[in-house]
């Protein structure tokens, strides 16, 4: 059905940021990225009963197509290196939810050698989502979370020296 | 009439041999190479080095023995001994017995022969052993790490393993919680 013949004088009034992160926001591809137990409970958020694909949110197994990466499990040091390389591999603006205490500190295994506490320490991460698995409702307040830190965006506005606000907001 | 048995019956009318007959079975092969018997939740049996290959090649072919199965091989560090512990748990599918052997070698230079030609499975144990805590594995035909990256340095189950600060700049300074 046509939006057109349904409503021929049906206009909105926004501002292109606004219509900009909406847009964005509302299709937040996540790249899979299960790294341990976590991923088990982020697979069920992304499943039919908690359903992220609500929100716009569906898997992706490339970088090259992803918007988001939600980091899902213990890190590695080994892991961690590639993390970086997957990370660089997607396009901008790209976001990151860390999800579990494994991912966020270090967890249960922070102080084994092979472990790297905290996927902060590699890449810049937006949200952080507590629990040791976090809950497909925790995971989905996180998106939530992400969502509203995108509407903050202010992409087009520049200051004087020319340079985005987006990085403030 | 008895329950059934639980486990299939074993091929032959051999019976599963304790671990004091297998220790005198090896003595009478291997003379004094073959030590005591070591008590324990599993009894051991120690083995030196050089004899590790022939002792397992005997264990496996001999046909009341029959150990088709190297069912773990790990190793333990015992700094104050000045040793590393191989340890090998053998088991019998056919006859449903098991065996552990023991081999010492020195800390500092630690080198004995692989197993790998008589059970395939030591190629990825034996990687593990030398991944770990730094074995050498004589005759192994492909001793690389198998679960840290090609580029770490150490080997961390070693007790007196010191972490280097940082890995390719992601720094391993841990805040203890504790």
């Amino acid at each position: 059905m046509s939006l057109l013949n349904t409503m021929p004088e049906f206009m909105v009034t926004t501002k292109v940021d606004e219509m900009l992160n909406w847009t964005r926001k509302s299709s937040l591809w996540y790249m899979l990225f299960g790294l341990a137990c976590c991923a088990i409970e982020m697979m069920q958020t992304g499943g039919p009963r908690s359903d992220l694909d609500r929100f716009g949110a569906v898997p992706r197994a490339s970088p090259r197509q992803s918007d988001l990466m939600i980091v899902a499990g213990t890190l590695t040091l080994k892991m961690a290196l590639r993390t970086k390389v997957l990370y660089d591999q997607m396009p901008e603006p790209r976001y990151v939810i860390s999800m579990g205490s494994c991912s966020n500190c270090g967890g249960l295994f922070q102080l084994a050698y092979s472990v790297c506490d905290g996927v902060d320490k590699v890449i810049p991460v937006d949200v952080y989502v507590p629990g040791c698995p976090p809950r497909p409702e925790a995971l989905t307040e996180g998106l939530l979370k992400l969502q509203e830190k995108i509407m903050q965006e202010k992409w087009l506005v520049r200051d004087d020296a020319g340079k985005s606000l987006a990085a403030e907001a | 009439m008895r329950g059934r048995a639980s486990r299939p019956k074993p091929e032959s009318d051999d019976a599963p041999v304790d671990a004091a007959a297998i220790q005198q079975r090896l003595k009478d092969g291997f003379g004094e190479q073959v030590g005591a018997l070591e008590s324990g939740h599993d009894p051991a049996i120690r083995v030196p080095p050089s004899a590790i290959v022939p002792v397992c090649r005997f264990l496996k072919s001999e046909a009341d023995l029959a150990f088709d199965c190297l069912s773990n091989q790990s190793g333990v560090d015992y700094p104050a001994r000045g040793e590393i512990e191989v340890v090998y748990h053998l088991f019998s599918y056919r006859l449903r017995h098991t065996c552990v052997l023991k081999v010492a070698v020195p800390r500092d230079s630690p080198a004995m022969p692989t197993v790998c030609e008589v059970w395939r499975t030591a190629i990825w144990q034996e990687r593990e052993i030398f991944d770990l805590l730094g074995v050498v594995f004589d005759g192994h035909p492909d001793l690389r790490r198998i679960l840290l990256p090609e580029d770490w340095v150490g080997h961390p189950l070693r007790k007196d393993f010191v972490e280097p600060a940082e890995y390719h700049g992601i720094s391993t300074k841990r805040e203890s919680m504790l």
